[in-house]
Protein backbone atom coordinates (compact mmCIF):
# COMPACT_ATOMS: atom_id res chain seq x y z
CA UNK A 1 0.00 0.00 0.00
CA UNK A 2 1.47 3.10 -0.74
CA UNK A 3 0.26 6.72 0.13
CA UNK A 4 1.50 9.89 0.56
CA UNK A 5 0.08 10.91 4.34
CA UNK A 6 -0.75 14.70 4.61
CA UNK A 7 -3.16 15.53 7.36
CA UNK A 8 -2.25 18.95 6.69
CA UNK A 9 -4.33 19.64 3.90
CA UNK A 10 -7.47 19.47 6.34
CA UNK A 11 -6.16 22.79 7.75
CA UNK A 12 -5.43 24.94 4.72
CA UNK A 13 -7.76 27.16 4.91
CA UNK A 14 -9.98 26.35 1.70
CA UNK A 15 -10.39 23.06 2.93
CA UNK A 16 -11.31 24.09 6.43
CA UNK A 17 -13.90 25.81 4.95
CA UNK A 18 -15.75 23.36 2.82
CA UNK A 19 -15.26 21.40 6.46
CA UNK A 20 -16.86 23.67 8.04
CA UNK A 21 -19.69 24.72 5.57
CA UNK A 22 -20.82 20.79 5.19
CA UNK A 23 -21.05 20.38 8.72
CA UNK A 24 -23.39 23.71 8.72
CA UNK A 25 -25.66 22.19 6.13
CA UNK A 26 -25.41 18.86 7.50
CA UNK A 27 -27.08 19.80 11.01
CA UNK A 28 -29.04 22.39 9.41
CA UNK A 29 -31.04 20.06 7.23
CA UNK A 30 -31.34 17.62 9.94
CA UNK A 31 -32.41 19.66 12.53
CA UNK A 32 -34.73 20.95 10.20
CA UNK A 33 -36.16 17.35 8.89
CA UNK A 34 -36.39 16.31 12.65
CA UNK A 35 -38.82 19.40 13.43
CA UNK A 36 -40.79 18.52 10.28
CA UNK A 37 -40.67 14.91 10.98
CA UNK A 38 -41.74 15.26 15.20
CA UNK A 39 -44.82 17.38 14.06
CA UNK A 40 -46.15 15.67 11.42
CA UNK A 41 -45.15 11.75 12.47
CA UNK A 42 -46.93 12.62 15.67
CA UNK A 43 -50.02 13.67 13.91
CA UNK A 44 -50.11 10.53 11.92
CA UNK A 45 -49.02 8.33 14.81
CA UNK A 46 -51.83 9.44 16.70
CA UNK A 47 -53.61 8.97 13.36
CA UNK A 48 -53.34 5.36 13.47
CA UNK A 49 -55.02 5.24 16.99
CA UNK A 50 -57.98 6.97 16.78
CA UNK A 51 -61.51 5.40 16.37
CA UNK A 52 -62.56 7.26 13.35
CA UNK A 53 -61.71 4.19 10.42
CA UNK A 54 -61.00 6.58 6.90
CA UNK A 55 -58.41 8.57 9.18
CA UNK A 56 -56.75 5.61 10.49
CA UNK A 57 -56.62 4.54 6.97
CA UNK A 58 -54.98 7.71 5.69
CA UNK A 59 -52.75 7.28 8.57
CA UNK A 60 -51.10 3.65 7.55
CA UNK A 61 -51.14 4.50 3.82
CA UNK A 62 -48.91 7.69 4.59
CA UNK A 63 -46.92 4.90 6.65
CA UNK A 64 -46.69 1.99 4.24
CA UNK A 65 -45.79 4.43 1.59
CA UNK A 66 -43.08 6.55 2.93
CA UNK A 67 -41.53 3.43 4.90
CA UNK A 68 -41.05 1.41 1.78
CA UNK A 69 -39.84 3.29 -0.90
CA UNK A 70 -35.94 4.54 -0.76
CA UNK A 71 -35.26 7.45 0.75
CA UNK A 72 -33.29 8.55 -2.20
CA UNK A 73 -36.15 7.80 -4.80
CA UNK A 74 -38.51 9.81 -2.49
CA UNK A 75 -35.49 12.34 -2.73
CA UNK A 76 -35.46 12.44 -6.68
CA UNK A 77 -39.30 12.20 -6.95
CA UNK A 78 -39.52 15.74 -4.56
CA UNK A 79 -36.46 17.05 -6.58
CA UNK A 80 -37.02 16.38 -10.20
CA UNK A 81 -40.72 14.93 -10.12
CA UNK A 82 -42.60 17.08 -7.92
CA UNK A 83 -42.33 20.43 -10.03
CA UNK A 84 -43.49 19.04 -12.72
CA UNK A 85 -46.47 17.73 -11.49
CA UNK A 86 -47.92 20.33 -9.59
CA UNK A 87 -50.13 23.20 -10.83
CA UNK A 88 -47.49 25.04 -13.87
CA UNK A 89 -47.40 28.46 -11.79
CA UNK A 90 -45.53 26.45 -8.94
CA UNK A 91 -43.81 24.04 -10.64
CA UNK A 92 -42.01 26.99 -12.66
CA UNK A 93 -41.56 29.00 -9.38
CA UNK A 94 -39.64 25.48 -7.63
CA UNK A 95 -37.45 25.40 -10.72
CA UNK A 96 -36.73 28.92 -10.86
CA UNK A 97 -37.62 31.13 -7.88
CA UNK A 98 -37.71 29.34 -4.82
CA UNK A 99 -34.56 29.80 -2.70
CA UNK A 100 -31.95 27.06 -1.77
CA UNK A 101 -34.24 24.22 -3.79
CA UNK A 102 -31.49 21.69 -2.77
CA UNK A 103 -31.78 22.75 1.05
CA UNK A 104 -35.74 22.90 1.20
CA UNK A 105 -36.19 19.56 -0.99
CA UNK A 106 -34.15 17.85 1.57
CA UNK A 107 -35.41 19.04 4.25
CA UNK A 108 -38.86 18.37 2.82
CA UNK A 109 -38.05 14.59 1.74
CA UNK A 110 -35.68 13.84 4.93
CA UNK A 111 -38.75 15.26 7.30
CA UNK A 112 -41.55 13.71 6.02
CA UNK A 113 -39.34 10.29 5.17
CA UNK A 114 -38.65 10.20 9.12
CA UNK A 115 -42.09 11.52 10.01
CA UNK A 116 -43.45 7.70 8.87
CA UNK A 117 -40.67 6.32 10.90
CA UNK A 118 -41.81 8.70 14.13
CA UNK A 119 -45.68 7.89 13.40
CA UNK A 120 -45.04 4.09 13.89
CA UNK A 121 -43.19 4.67 17.47
CA UNK A 122 -46.12 7.10 18.45
CA UNK A 123 -48.69 4.57 18.13
CA UNK A 124 -46.53 1.94 19.37
CA UNK A 125 -46.06 4.36 22.56
CA UNK A 126 -49.67 5.00 23.01
CA UNK A 127 -50.73 1.55 22.63
CA UNK A 128 -48.14 0.70 25.49
CA UNK A 129 -50.45 3.21 28.37
CA UNK A 130 -52.11 0.65 29.65
CA UNK A 131 -56.08 0.21 28.31
CA UNK A 132 -57.46 0.74 32.19
CA UNK A 133 -56.11 4.48 31.60
CA UNK A 134 -57.98 5.24 28.56
CA UNK A 135 -61.22 3.16 30.11
CA UNK A 136 -60.83 5.51 33.86
CA UNK A 137 -60.69 8.59 31.23
CA UNK A 138 -63.64 7.12 29.36
CA UNK A 139 -65.58 6.70 33.28
CA UNK A 140 -64.92 10.13 34.00
CA UNK A 141 -67.00 11.48 30.78
CA UNK A 142 -63.86 12.68 29.09
CA UNK A 143 -64.50 12.59 25.00
CA UNK A 144 -61.91 10.95 22.75
CA UNK A 145 -60.10 14.79 22.24
CA UNK A 146 -59.59 15.19 25.97
CA UNK A 147 -58.17 11.30 26.71
CA UNK A 148 -55.84 11.64 24.13
CA UNK A 149 -54.70 15.44 25.40
CA UNK A 150 -55.36 14.82 29.17
CA UNK A 151 -54.28 10.82 29.61
CA UNK A 152 -52.60 9.07 26.40
CA UNK A 153 -50.28 11.83 24.85
CA UNK A 154 -48.85 12.76 27.84
CA UNK A 155 -48.04 9.58 29.11
CA UNK A 156 -46.69 8.05 26.18
CA UNK A 157 -44.73 10.99 24.62
CA UNK A 158 -42.36 10.58 27.82
CA UNK A 159 -42.30 6.49 27.12
CA UNK A 160 -41.40 7.02 23.40
CA UNK A 161 -38.36 9.40 24.44
CA UNK A 162 -35.62 6.18 24.38
CA UNK A 163 -36.43 4.90 20.86
CA UNK A 164 -37.07 8.77 19.42
CA UNK A 165 -33.33 8.62 20.82
CA UNK A 166 -32.09 6.65 17.81
CA UNK A 167 -34.80 8.44 15.11
CA UNK A 168 -32.28 11.06 16.02
CA UNK A 169 -29.77 10.18 15.59
CA UNK A 170 -30.67 8.31 12.14
CA UNK A 171 -32.01 11.67 10.66
CA UNK A 172 -27.97 13.28 10.82
CA UNK A 173 -27.06 10.17 8.84
CA UNK A 174 -30.02 10.23 6.47
CA UNK A 175 -28.96 14.08 5.82
CA UNK A 176 -26.07 12.39 4.02
CA UNK A 177 -28.69 12.19 0.91
CA UNK A 178 -28.96 15.50 0.10
CA UNK A 179 -25.84 14.92 -1.83
CA UNK A 180 -27.67 13.39 -4.16
CA UNK A 181 -29.35 16.34 -4.95
CA UNK A 182 -26.31 18.48 -5.12
CA UNK A 183 -26.15 19.55 -1.65
CA UNK A 184 -22.33 19.88 -0.82
CA UNK A 185 -23.14 18.83 3.25
CA UNK A 186 -20.54 17.12 4.95
CA UNK A 187 -19.98 14.02 3.08
CA UNK A 188 -20.15 15.68 -0.28
CA UNK A 189 -17.41 18.30 0.97
CA UNK A 190 -15.13 15.26 2.36
CA UNK A 191 -15.53 13.68 -0.83
CA UNK A 192 -14.98 16.54 -3.00
CA UNK A 193 -11.62 17.59 -0.89
CA UNK A 194 -10.81 13.88 -1.70
CA UNK A 195 -10.98 13.95 -5.28
CA UNK A 196 -9.53 17.62 -5.13
CA UNK A 197 -6.02 16.48 -3.25
CA UNK A 198 -6.12 12.97 -3.41
CA UNK A 199 -6.00 12.38 0.06
CA UNK A 200 -8.91 10.67 0.62
CA UNK A 201 -8.01 9.02 4.11
CA UNK A 202 -7.34 11.98 5.81
CA UNK A 203 -10.53 13.57 4.52
CA UNK A 204 -13.23 10.85 5.06
CA UNK A 205 -11.39 10.61 8.44
CA UNK A 206 -12.50 14.30 9.28
CA UNK A 207 -15.84 13.59 8.34
CA UNK A 208 -16.19 10.61 10.47
CA UNK A 209 -14.74 11.86 13.44
CA UNK A 210 -17.46 14.40 12.82
CA UNK A 211 -19.69 12.09 12.22
CA UNK A 212 -18.59 10.39 15.47
CA UNK A 213 -19.07 13.83 17.74
CA UNK A 214 -22.64 14.65 16.42
CA UNK A 215 -23.59 11.27 17.42
CA UNK A 216 -22.17 11.38 20.69
CA UNK A 217 -23.41 15.11 21.24
CA UNK A 218 -26.85 14.08 20.30
CA UNK A 219 -26.34 11.04 23.14
CA UNK A 220 -26.00 13.13 25.31
CA UNK A 221 -28.82 15.67 24.89
CA UNK A 222 -31.34 12.79 24.42
CA UNK A 223 -29.81 10.84 27.47
CA UNK A 224 -30.47 14.04 29.87
CA UNK A 225 -33.50 14.10 28.38
CA UNK A 226 -34.61 11.05 28.90
CA UNK A 227 -33.55 11.73 32.58
CA UNK A 228 -36.12 14.65 33.00
CA UNK A 229 -39.02 12.72 31.24
CA UNK A 230 -38.95 8.76 32.85
CA UNK A 231 -42.07 7.89 34.33
CA UNK A 232 -41.35 6.70 37.83
CA UNK A 233 -43.15 2.98 38.31
CA UNK A 234 -42.18 2.32 34.28
CA UNK A 235 -38.32 2.02 34.02
CA UNK A 236 -36.87 -1.15 32.56
CA UNK A 237 -40.03 -1.50 30.74
CA UNK A 238 -40.38 -1.93 26.95
CA UNK A 239 -41.49 1.62 25.57
CA UNK B 1 -49.00 15.68 -16.61
CA UNK B 2 -51.36 15.03 -19.19
CA UNK B 3 -48.83 13.59 -21.70
CA UNK B 4 -47.24 10.70 -19.23
CA UNK B 5 -45.11 8.58 -21.38
CA UNK B 6 -45.53 4.60 -20.43
CA UNK B 7 -43.28 3.53 -23.55
CA UNK B 8 -40.45 4.63 -22.21
CA UNK B 9 -40.80 2.11 -19.28
CA UNK B 10 -41.63 -0.41 -21.30
CA UNK B 11 -38.82 -0.29 -24.02
CA UNK B 12 -36.10 -0.13 -21.19
CA UNK B 13 -37.46 -3.04 -19.51
CA UNK B 14 -34.75 -5.05 -19.95
CA UNK B 15 -31.80 -2.82 -18.55
CA UNK B 16 -34.09 -2.11 -16.14
CA UNK B 17 -34.11 -5.73 -15.11
CA UNK B 18 -30.57 -5.73 -15.23
CA UNK B 19 -30.15 -3.57 -12.63
CA UNK B 20 -32.59 -4.59 -10.58
CA UNK B 21 -30.80 -8.11 -10.37
CA UNK B 22 -28.33 -6.61 -8.99
CA UNK B 23 -30.01 -4.95 -6.62
CA UNK B 24 -31.40 -8.22 -5.52
CA UNK B 25 -28.01 -9.91 -5.98
CA UNK B 26 -26.04 -7.27 -4.03
CA UNK B 27 -28.70 -7.56 -1.39
CA UNK B 28 -28.72 -11.37 -0.96
CA UNK B 29 -24.86 -11.43 -0.54
CA UNK B 30 -24.71 -8.61 2.09
CA UNK B 31 -27.56 -10.37 4.15
CA UNK B 32 -25.15 -13.53 4.40
CA UNK B 33 -21.99 -12.03 4.39
CA UNK B 34 -24.31 -9.45 7.09
CA UNK B 35 -25.17 -12.35 9.53
CA UNK B 36 -22.48 -14.04 9.59
CA UNK B 37 -19.98 -11.14 10.58
CA UNK B 38 -22.82 -10.00 12.77
CA UNK B 39 -23.01 -12.84 14.72
CA UNK B 40 -19.52 -13.35 14.92
CA UNK B 41 -19.39 -9.38 16.49
CA UNK B 42 -22.66 -10.40 18.87
CA UNK B 43 -20.20 -13.53 19.84
CA UNK B 44 -17.61 -11.18 20.23
CA UNK B 45 -19.21 -8.62 22.15
CA UNK B 46 -20.71 -11.70 24.87
CA UNK B 47 -17.93 -13.33 24.90
CA UNK B 48 -16.63 -12.07 28.67
CA UNK B 49 -13.49 -11.75 27.33
CA UNK B 50 -12.62 -7.78 28.14
CA UNK B 51 -10.21 -6.83 25.04
CA UNK B 52 -12.31 -8.76 22.34
CA UNK B 53 -15.83 -7.54 23.82
CA UNK B 54 -14.33 -3.82 24.12
CA UNK B 55 -13.57 -4.20 19.83
CA UNK B 56 -16.23 -5.28 18.54
CA UNK B 57 -18.57 -2.59 20.65
CA UNK B 58 -16.18 0.32 19.49
CA UNK B 59 -16.38 -1.27 15.98
CA UNK B 60 -20.24 -1.57 16.15
CA UNK B 61 -21.06 2.34 17.95
CA UNK B 62 -18.31 3.39 15.20
CA UNK B 63 -20.37 2.30 12.10
CA UNK B 64 -23.76 2.66 13.28
CA UNK B 65 -22.89 6.76 14.11
CA UNK B 66 -21.58 7.55 10.60
CA UNK B 67 -23.80 7.69 7.26
CA UNK B 68 -23.61 4.46 4.78
CA UNK B 69 -23.06 6.86 1.90
CA UNK B 70 -19.76 8.15 3.63
CA UNK B 71 -18.90 4.33 4.45
CA UNK B 72 -19.58 3.45 0.82
CA UNK B 73 -16.79 6.57 -0.62
CA UNK B 74 -14.79 5.06 2.04
CA UNK B 75 -14.39 1.40 0.68
CA UNK B 76 -14.72 2.75 -2.90
CA UNK B 77 -11.39 4.82 -2.01
CA UNK B 78 -10.00 1.87 0.25
CA UNK B 79 -10.42 -1.49 -0.99
CA UNK B 80 -8.09 -0.71 -4.36
CA UNK B 81 -5.43 1.39 -2.02
CA UNK B 82 -4.97 -2.03 0.04
CA UNK B 83 -5.20 -4.56 -2.48
CA UNK B 84 -3.07 -2.24 -5.14
CA UNK B 85 -5.36 -3.00 -7.55
CA UNK B 86 -8.46 -1.68 -8.87
CA UNK B 87 -11.33 -3.73 -8.75
CA UNK B 88 -14.91 -3.09 -9.64
CA UNK B 89 -17.50 -1.18 -7.66
CA UNK B 90 -19.57 -4.25 -7.63
CA UNK B 91 -17.12 -5.25 -4.64
CA UNK B 92 -16.15 -2.30 -3.07
CA UNK B 93 -19.96 -1.98 -2.59
CA UNK B 94 -20.25 -5.21 -1.59
CA UNK B 95 -17.40 -5.01 1.10
CA UNK B 96 -18.88 -1.66 2.42
CA UNK B 97 -22.48 -3.24 2.79
CA UNK B 98 -21.15 -6.16 4.43
CA UNK B 99 -19.09 -3.86 6.97
CA UNK B 100 -21.59 -1.43 7.37
CA UNK B 101 -24.64 -4.12 7.84
CA UNK B 102 -23.15 -6.32 10.11
CA UNK B 103 -23.03 -3.57 12.56
CA UNK B 104 -26.63 -3.67 12.87
CA UNK B 105 -27.03 -7.23 12.61
CA UNK B 106 -24.86 -8.13 15.30
CA UNK B 107 -27.17 -6.08 17.46
CA UNK B 108 -30.13 -7.82 16.26
CA UNK B 109 -28.43 -11.02 17.26
CA UNK B 110 -27.16 -9.64 20.54
CA UNK B 111 -30.97 -9.52 21.56
CA UNK B 112 -31.35 -12.69 19.87
CA UNK B 113 -28.68 -14.34 21.95
CA UNK B 114 -29.50 -12.99 25.00
CA UNK B 115 -33.49 -14.21 25.01
CA UNK B 116 -32.27 -17.53 24.68
CA UNK B 117 -32.83 -18.66 28.69
CA UNK B 118 -29.24 -19.35 30.56
CA UNK B 119 -31.06 -22.49 31.37
CA UNK B 120 -30.40 -23.82 27.87
CA UNK B 121 -26.84 -22.82 28.14
CA UNK B 122 -26.37 -24.21 31.64
CA UNK B 123 -28.12 -27.39 30.48
CA UNK B 124 -25.23 -27.88 27.20
CA UNK B 125 -22.73 -27.15 29.86
CA UNK B 126 -23.90 -30.01 32.04
CA UNK B 127 -24.37 -32.38 29.24
CA UNK B 128 -20.49 -31.70 28.33
CA UNK B 129 -20.97 -30.27 25.37
CA UNK B 130 -18.13 -27.26 24.86
CA UNK B 131 -18.14 -23.24 24.07
CA UNK B 132 -18.40 -23.79 20.38
CA UNK B 133 -21.05 -26.45 20.78
CA UNK B 134 -23.36 -25.26 23.16
CA UNK B 135 -23.42 -21.89 20.62
CA UNK B 136 -23.69 -24.02 17.35
CA UNK B 137 -26.39 -26.66 18.86
CA UNK B 138 -28.20 -24.64 21.31
CA UNK B 139 -28.11 -20.97 21.38
CA UNK B 140 -27.42 -19.63 18.19
CA UNK B 141 -30.07 -21.80 16.82
CA UNK B 142 -33.02 -20.53 18.63
CA UNK B 143 -31.76 -16.85 18.63
CA UNK B 144 -31.91 -16.92 15.09
CA UNK B 145 -35.48 -18.56 15.25
CA UNK B 146 -36.48 -15.79 17.58
CA UNK B 147 -35.05 -13.18 15.55
CA UNK B 148 -36.57 -14.14 11.95
CA UNK B 149 -39.06 -11.19 11.99
CA UNK B 150 -36.61 -8.85 12.77
CA UNK B 151 -34.06 -10.59 10.43
CA UNK B 152 -36.19 -9.75 7.37
CA UNK B 153 -37.13 -6.13 8.27
CA UNK B 154 -33.73 -5.76 8.33
CA UNK B 155 -33.72 -7.18 5.27
CA UNK B 156 -35.72 -5.14 3.37
CA UNK B 157 -34.01 -1.92 5.07
CA UNK B 158 -30.90 -3.73 3.34
CA UNK B 159 -32.64 -3.60 -0.09
CA UNK B 160 -33.70 -0.03 0.37
CA UNK B 161 -30.24 0.88 1.31
CA UNK B 162 -28.11 -0.70 -1.61
CA UNK B 163 -29.94 2.16 -3.64
CA UNK B 164 -27.42 4.55 -2.72
CA UNK B 165 -24.60 2.42 -4.59
CA UNK B 166 -26.14 5.62 -6.94
CA UNK B 167 -23.05 7.46 -5.45
CA UNK B 168 -20.78 5.42 -7.16
CA UNK B 169 -22.26 4.36 -10.24
CA UNK B 170 -22.86 0.83 -9.86
CA UNK B 171 -25.63 0.17 -12.13
CA UNK B 172 -28.05 -1.20 -10.25
CA UNK B 173 -31.84 -0.60 -10.33
CA UNK B 174 -31.82 2.97 -8.98
CA UNK B 175 -28.88 4.11 -11.10
CA UNK B 176 -30.35 2.37 -14.00
CA UNK B 177 -33.74 4.11 -13.72
CA UNK B 178 -32.18 7.34 -13.48
CA UNK B 179 -29.89 6.72 -16.61
CA UNK B 180 -33.17 6.21 -18.66
CA UNK B 181 -34.71 9.38 -17.15
CA UNK B 182 -31.81 11.07 -17.82
CA UNK B 183 -31.17 9.84 -21.19
CA UNK B 184 -34.64 9.85 -22.82
CA UNK B 185 -35.47 13.37 -20.25
CA UNK B 186 -38.50 11.47 -18.84
CA UNK B 187 -37.89 11.71 -14.82
CA UNK B 188 -41.29 11.75 -13.89
CA UNK B 189 -41.85 8.70 -15.05
CA UNK B 190 -38.64 6.50 -14.16
CA UNK B 191 -39.00 8.16 -10.66
CA UNK B 192 -42.74 7.05 -10.00
CA UNK B 193 -42.21 3.98 -11.72
CA UNK B 194 -38.54 2.81 -9.48
CA UNK B 195 -40.76 3.76 -6.33
CA UNK B 196 -43.55 1.87 -7.56
CA UNK B 197 -40.77 -1.32 -7.90
CA UNK B 198 -39.57 -0.45 -4.74
CA UNK B 199 -42.74 -0.39 -2.86
CA UNK B 200 -44.15 -3.22 -4.19
CA UNK B 201 -40.99 -5.69 -3.15
CA UNK B 202 -40.17 -3.71 0.30
CA UNK B 203 -44.36 -3.63 0.79
CA UNK B 204 -44.92 -7.89 -0.01
CA UNK B 205 -41.25 -8.19 2.19
CA UNK B 206 -43.02 -6.10 4.82
CA UNK B 207 -46.54 -8.31 4.88
CA UNK B 208 -44.22 -11.28 5.06
CA UNK B 209 -42.73 -10.01 8.39
CA UNK B 210 -46.38 -9.66 9.55
CA UNK B 211 -46.92 -12.81 8.64
CA UNK B 212 -44.47 -14.39 10.24
CA UNK B 213 -44.91 -12.55 13.45
CA UNK B 214 -48.51 -13.68 13.48
CA UNK B 215 -47.25 -17.08 13.21
CA UNK B 216 -44.85 -17.08 15.73
CA UNK B 217 -46.99 -15.16 18.58
CA UNK B 218 -49.32 -18.23 18.21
Amino acid sequence: MNYNWNWGVLFEEQYLNWLISGFGWTISVALCAWVIALVIGSLVGVGKTVPNKALRAVCSTYVEIFRNVPLLVQMFIWYFAVPELLPDDIGRWMKRDMPNPEFVTAVIALGLYTASRIAEQVRAGIETVPPGLSAAAKAHGLNTAQTYRYVLLPISFRLIVPPLTSEFLTVFKNSSLALTIGLLELTAQSQQIAEYTFQGFEAFTAATVIYVTIALIATLIMQVLERHTRIPGYVGKEA
Amino acid sequence: MGDFDFNVIWSSLPFLWQGLQLSLWLTFLAIIGGIVLGTLLALARLSGILPLSLVAATYVNLIRSVPLILVIFWFYFLVPLALGRPVGSFYSALIAFVLFEAAYYSEIMRAGIQSVRTGQVQAGQSTGLNYWQIQRYVVLPQAFRNMIPILVTQGIILFQDTSLVFVVSLRDFMTASSIVARTEGRLVEMYLFAALVYFAICFSGSLLVRNLKSRMAT
